[in-house]
């Protein structure tokens, strides 16, 4: 059975048997690839569950989400690992984190880590008028970027939001020419400069590698 | 809010004026409200009448509807356009007329930050509450604050930021404040979407506001306290 994006978007994903010892409670936008790695690496003692990709777009919701869910799984579980990264909520989902005794990822948001936290850091300077898309925001660009901002009821905000940006980079997990369409015509759509950039799993794939 | 008939400002009384002027505010109508600033003008309203009872009070119910869940970003910044239509009108009116003058802020979006939206919607607000307003624009270094501050003999910095990873640039520019011994000449506000009240805290600033409608009641409390302070 495929995932639906359009589920991990507004549901997540609920495990659908404990087999595990650790379970991966991440953000629904890195459901496929999560699955991708654990497959790939033959990591059977790793469950995922994922909380709602939209909540990439209210961060201040993220924290509550996860306390809830780690509360929720954790009697089930050796230990739980969040796959998240700050994500916009300012240094409180690693607050929680800590008080919760649970590992996240390292780094801001998963721009930065598909890429490899250190490479994303020495880059920053120079991309600061960059927008990211990765695979799943690709794929779900409509979703996220033109209706979460009303640019399908109101295309006349269209500066107002990206006015200061120059630069479209697709991040991208996987090589899919369709993908590498979806992504230029987002860059097209936005009056942005397109750019592809291969970053596979990034440091996602070492820091589940770690557990 | 939209009603389904058409309606004629000009044959609205001036009460019922400043109502659709809040209605259509909230539903972004940038030309009816161009219409409606010149409608009460011409009727021999003071700008500055025109900016407070009919832009900034439409606007603060907005502002009250965003904070609690019921407008978001879109619906605001339509309303912000529709505002900043009517207030185009009213500026240099404001300016030949004299009116009220609460304090000057320096504000601007901080180094490696290209991110306006909350910024712009604070300097707004903060002009129509009466204050001048120096937009220093995104990606602004420490330098770019101090040369304004001093340049513009400013009460107030405004500093915003939307990413976790700039956010702490507004500590490097407080610290620089404290290291030149200028830090407790300005009131230092700060803000944007990753930030909370134990930030503002923990870098020093004065307060942390959590929209914009809170940066100007916070900017006005701390220019009352100032003008109290003078005539102690």
């Amino acid at each position: 059975m495929t995932l639906s994006d359009e589920i991990l978007t507004t549901d997540g994903l609920v495990p659908k048997q404990i087999k595990g010892r650790i379970l991966v409670l991440a953000c629904g936008a890195l459901a496929h690839e999560i699955l991708a790695l654990i497959r790939l690496n033959g990591w059977d003692h790793l469950d995922l569950t994922c909380l709602p990709a939209i909540l990439h777009s209210a961060p201040d919701k993220i924290p509550q989400a996860v306390e809830d869910a780690v509360e929720k799984h954790r009697d089930a579980y050796q230990a739980i690992f969040v796959a998240y990264a700050d994500c916009g909520t300012g240094g409180r989902l690693e607050s929680l984190c800590a008080r919760l005794g649970v590992e996240m990822i390292q780094g801001p948001h998963c721009y930065s880590f598909f890429e490899g936290n250190d490479a994303f850091e020495n880059r920053a300077e120079g991309e600061v008028d960059v927008f990211y898309l990765t695979d799943f925001l690709t794929r779900q660009f409509d979703t996220f970027v033109i209706k979460v901002l009303g640019l399908d009821r109101h295309p006349e905000l269209l500066e107002m939001y990206f006015g200061n940006y120059t630069r479209l980079i697709y991040q991208a997990q996987t090589n899919d020419p369709a993908l590498d369409r979806l992504a230029e015509a987002a860059a097209e759509r936005l009056g942005l400069r397109y750019e592809r950039r291969f970053t596979g799993y990034g440091d996602l794939a070492t820091s589940l590698g770690d557990l | 809010m939209s009603d389904e008939e058409d309606i004629i400002l000009s044959e609205l009384n001036d009460e019922e004026l400043t109502q659709q002027m809040h209605d259509d505010l909230y539903d972004g109508l940038k030309e009816e409200i161009e219409e409606a600033v010149n409608i009460l003008l011409a009727r021999g309203w003071e700008p500055y009448r025109v900016l407070t009872e009919a832009l900034v009070a439409g606007m603060t119910i907005v502002g009250h509807d965003f904070r609690d869940g019921i407008l978001f970003v879109p619906e605001v910044l339509l309303a912000a356009n529709a505002m900043k239509a009517g207030m185009s009108i009213l500026k240099p009116l404001l300016i030949e007329s004299g009116a009220p003058r609460m304090g000057k802020m320096v504000i601007g979006t901080v180094k490696g930050d290209i991110h306006d939206i909350g910024k712009n919607l604070v300097s707004m607000m903060m002009e129509g509450a009466g204050f001048e307003v120096v937009d220093l624009g995104i990606n602004n270094p420490v330098e770019a604050y101090l040369d304004a501050l001093e340049t513009e003999k400013a009460d107030i910095l405004g500093m915003s930021a939307l990413l976790t990873t700039t956010m702490p640039y507004m500590k490097v520019v407080i610290d620089t404040m404290i290291e030149k011994g200028i830090r407790d000449d300005y009131t230092v506000l700060v803000g944007g979407a990753p930030l909370n009240e134990e930030f503002g805290k923990a870098i020093g600033a004065d307060s942390y506001c959590r929209d914009a409608a809170v940066a100007v009641e916070t900017a006005k409390d701390y220019m009352a306290s100032k003008h109290n302070q003078l005539a102690d």
